[in-house]
């Protein structure tokens, strides 16, 4: 749907920020340009919507050249999201979101009943529409910021790092929410990035830039699996590398299927019992379906257990989880970044089947480093 | 004491002498600072987007804000004559600097991220001018004007010497009887009392229109509405 034939861009005093550039982008693609600063990946992406106008080669949108078209209907029609999320301080969260709205004349009860809806889908309530930006937080501005660059159905989104300047916890959350979004909605996005990470977890293709050139330009398994070149390989990072090896996919191939759990309905002292015989400092609670209730550790026992006697009484609900298809990558990123010990692994009905702990990724490791050859000969 | 109970009688005779000065007194500024906001408001945008007349602009409107009241007065009087008229037109020259200078300020001062979204969302010039950069830059804008009304009010004193009225006017004849403390302070008192209040009410309109909407009663029922 989107096309760059040829694309340069010069400064002026000569400065060449965009050089050659050949790319094309397909309807439903989630396309991530990552590179280091002044590599003009956001001049690439700027050209789209004619923030800048490339000096020579063509842009088309579906086959249209965008040089033919106005500039105001173009931006009109191509969603735009910044990392300093750019929320106008003076209008609600409702005038902000629906503004593209109101610059195509769409009447004002449509536009409310937009707004409304787009906030559902972040799982936000409509109290919000009313309030002003500034009384929201952060992650909350950003999300406004995502959802103002969807309230017209723009079908081509275009985003400049826009969770840059979130802390890592929110971060997080919003790429996980964005992506969801982005897979229901089935819009095209062109994400500017510098973190590799983020281009890993979100990209269905990753442009990696270079001094206004494409390095390489493939799936995020393609490009862990063969980076290009040496620059491509020193970008990604060597323990990214190590975390893509092939032989190992989803999280299921590597858990642990049969932790340590614990009903809710049995006491605090079996718990503790369960525990030594194990060697282990949490128990994970589930029901008789299997399904994860929540965690209990040593901790929890030791300061309640004069207060309660039931394991269901104290158990700690907030867990967080990795579904068994999520890819090994990201649930060691997750792991190292957050600093946990281990993570229980569920299906899709939330019923509990292994758990990854820091012994498994020392397994990762190992693997990576002496090879599972080696291991069956020992074997 | 006995001064306090002369501005008083003075005023029971002459009431509706003095409200009369007072109200032509207040319309001849207000009238200045009209001019000069239909004028400099759009010189201050103009400046603003092409940054480099700015120095030039306000320059100009400096060396007009450094000449002495009564020279003004003096030399507008040989071109323009007697009357309310010259009056009106100094105090439209000395307007413009501070009016200029705000808008100048309060436009460049919009968040440029602000700018970039409300382009790259498809707004025209004109929309981006209208909808983000002057809602934006008011306050300051506003602000500007209030240093205006006040200077003016200041000014239009003098404009009694060319028979423009005004409060000036009972201050002249204070000067001019022997004894006219009492009077000199009848007319200089209400002169104070609108620059005060002018200042007051700019103030109150400029907090008004301050794009960040502080208000705190309403934050706090909307989170207690949540909650409950």
């Amino acid at each position: 749907m989107l096309k760059f034939d040829h694309v340069s861009k010069v400064y002026k005093g000569g400065k060449r920020a965009v050089h050659d550039l050949n790319l094309e982008i397909a309807k439903g693609e989630f396309i991530c340009i990552i590179g280091p600063s002044g590599c003009g990946k956001t001049t690439t992406m700027k050209m789209i919507n004619r923030l800048i106008e490339p000096t020579e080669g063509a842009i088309s949108i579906n086959g249209v050249d965008i040089m033919k078209s106005d500039p105001v209907t173009l931006r009109r029609e191509i969603g735009y999201v910044i990392q300093q999320i750019g929320l106008f301080p003076h209008m609600t969260i409702q005038e902000n979101i629906s503004l593209v709205l109101k610059l195509l004349k769409v009447p004002e009860n449509k536009r409310r009943a937009r707004a409304r809806e787009l906030l559902s889908l972040v799982d936000m309530t409509p109290d919000y529409l009313e309030l002003y930006p500034h009384e929201l937080s952060g992650g909350q501005q950003q999300r406004i910021g995502v959802l103002r660059a969807l309230a017209a159905d723009q079908p081509l989104i275009l985003m400049d790092e826009p969770f840059g300047a979130l802390d890592p916890i929110t971060r997080e959350s919003l790429q996980e929410e964005f992506k969801k979004l982005q897979r229901k909605l089935e819009k095209t996005i062109v994400f500017v990035t510098h973190d590799m990470d983020e281009a890993l977890k979100l990209a269905d293709r990753i442009v990696i830039m270079k001094d206004g050139q494409i390095v390489q330009c493939d799936t995020p398994d393609e490009i862990l699996r063969n980076p290009a070149n040496e620059f491509v390989e020193e970008f990604i990072g060597k323990d990214r590398l190590v975390q893509a090896r092939p032989n190992i996919q989803t999280v299921e191939q590597i858990m642990s299927p049969n932790p340590i759990t614990i009903t809710g309905d049995r006491s605090l002292s079996e718990a503790i019992q369960l525990m030594k015989q194990h060697r282990v400092d949490s128990l994970l609670v589930v029901d008789e379906m299997k399904i994860l209730q929540g965690v209990i550790d040593v901790e929890i026992i030791d300061q309640k257990r004069k207060k309660a006697s039931l394991v269901r009484d104290v158990v700690e609900a907030e867990v967080f989880t990795v579904d068994k298809e999520t890819l090994v990558r990201d649930t060691v990123r997750k792991i190292l970044k957050m600093g946990m010990k281990y993570v229980p692994v569920v299906d899709d009905k939330h019923r509990l089947v292994g758990i990854v702990t820091r012994a498994s990724l020392v397994d990762i490791v190992y693997d990576s480093i002496w090879g599972v050859d080696e291991l069956t000969k020992i074997g | 004491m006995e001064t306090i109970s002369s501005i008083l009688y003075y005023y029971s005779q002459n009431a509706a002498y003095v409200w009369v000065e007072f109200y032509r007194h207040f319309l001849m500024s207000a009238y200045g600072v009209l001019f000069a906001a239909i004028v400099a408001i759009p010189v201050g945008i103009f400046i603003a987007r092409y940054n480099k007349l700015s120095t030039w602009v306000i320059s100009l409107a400096n060396i007009i804000q450094t000449i002495p009241a009564l020279a003004m007065l003096a030399v507008l009087m040989l071109v323009m004559g007697l009357g309310t008229n010259t009056v009106v037109f100094s105090l439209f020259l000395y307007s413009l600097l501070p009016i200029i200078k705000n808008t100048y300020t309060g436009i460049r001062n919009v968040d440029h991220a602000l700018l970039e979204s409300g382009k790259a969302m498809g707004m025209t010039k004109f929309q981006v001018l209208w909808m983000v950069e002057l809602p934006l830059a008011m306050s300051v804008i506003m602000a500007g004007l209030r240093t205006a009304l006040v200077i003016t009010i200041g000014i239009a004193t003098i404009g009694t010497f060319i028979g423009a009225g005004g409060l000036g006017d009972i201050i002249l004849r204070g000067t001019n009887v022997t004894d006219g403390t009492p009077i000199i302070l009848a007319g200089a008192i209400p002169t104070a009392l609108m620059a005060v209040i002018a200042d007051v009410v700019m103030g109150w309109l400029e907090r008004n229109l301050s794009p960040i909407k502080k208000r705190k009663g309403s934050l706090k029922k909307n989170i207690a509405e949540r909650a409950a």
